[in-house]
């Protein structure tokens, strides 16, 4: 059996030295900022939600769905995390993961980390949870929310990975066409998270509505 | 037949958790092993072929700035356990019980220090 495992995130050298060097800073202070925000999410109630969501995103991440021929994608778990625990909580819990990814599987490089957290980490979530929130404020869909919020999570993290390339990229590969590449296959892996995202959640939340973050603090916000 | 609810809570936390063992160290086998969209973006521009079962990139990539990872020598590097291969979903079934330790661990903390203040 030759199964192979493949590397799922950035590996170094791929951004320069100085950039992702500001990246890290960046990763470690909005890290810091989320484990004191999370004081406030979590509860001897959500901690092994919480706990459990992390070791689901490492799970489901190994899992590459093909997107087009000879390309594959995976989870990235930003949107999924931030509805079921919360945005603070959940970028703790896929920030876990890449950590275990880089440090025990070699999967995605160490200098790397600062950058890979920034966009699966901080810019998934904020983007995934902001539009959960505003879309089912809307709508009250649950699943439906969650499929566009993993869809828009999954674009702007790749978008992230453009910004960063635009300012250290160590290559002479023209912007616009990795912009445009990273766009369309990451629409197409956004499906495939949104799928897996809305599946997930509402699980959940037919077992445990009272533990989705999403729904308990829509009702928290409607009764305010 | 009606559980009741300590119960019912109790089948979710291990049905959840049987649910993340079965994907890490089954379903994994099923993984696409073709690049994902990103490492596919890196590649664009060069072609792959494999020269003594190693990977060889000609013409110009991103891809070609890629450091080898610092751990690459690591037991358990790229999910298999020292290279051997078909044991990627034991390899995936310590990452979740590694996972599950230091996420547990850490917002276990990060809780406590809520009620204390």
């Amino acid at each position: 059996m030759t199964q192979q495992f493949v590397a799922m995130h950035m590996s170094d050298g791929i951004i320069n030295a100085p950039t992702s060097v500001i990246f890290g800073v960046l990763a470690v202070a909005a890290l810091g900022f989320c484990g004191w925000r999370a004081r406030s999410e979590l509860d001897e109630r959500t901690v092994p939600l919480a706990g459990l969501v992390a070791a689901f995103i490492f799970a489901v991440q190994m899992v590459n769905f093909p997107i087009l021929p000879g390309v594959s994608g995976h989870l990235l778990g930003g949107a999924l995390a931030a509805i079921l625990v919360g945005p603070f909580t959940g970028a703790l819990c896929v920030s876990i993961v890449l950590v275990v990814q880089s440090l025990l599987f070699a999967d995605g490089g160490i200098t790397a980390l600062g950058t890979n957290i920034t966009n699966m980490s901080l810019i998934g979530v904020a983007a995934g949870y902001a539009t959960a929130a505003i879309t089912y404020t809307f709508t009250k869909q649950l699943g439906a929310s969650a499929f566009v919020a993993a869809v828009i999570g999954t674009v702007a993290a790749a978008m992230g990975f453009v910004i960063e390339y635009a300012i250290g990229g160590a290559s002479s590969a023209s912007l616009v066409a990795v912009a445009g590449y990273m766009f369309g296959t990451h629409v197409l892996i956004g499906v495939g998270e949104g799928v897996i995202t809305a599946l997930t959640v509402v699980a959940v939340a037919r077992a445990r509505p009272d533990l989705v973050y999403l729904l308990r603090n829509s009702r928290r916000e409607a009764l305010a | 037949m009606t559980m009741n609810a300590a119960g019912r809570g109790k089948t979710f936390w291990i049905g959840f958790l049987v649910i993340i063992v079965l994907i890490a160290g089954g379903v994994s086998y099923l993984a696409s092993s073709s690049p994902d969209g990103l490492d596919s973006a890196t590649l664009q521009g060069c072609e792959v072929s494999e020269v003594d079962g190693t990977e060889v990139l000609t013409g110009s990539c991103i891809a070609q700035h890629a450091d080898d990872h610092a751990l690459a020598a690591s037991p358990l590097a790229d999910y298999a356990i020292v290279g051997k291969d078909g044991t990627g979903g034991l390899a995936g079934v310590i990452g979740v019980i590694v996972t599950l330790a230091i996420a547990g661990g850490l917002f276990w903390l990060i809780a406590r220090r809520r009620s204390d203040t």
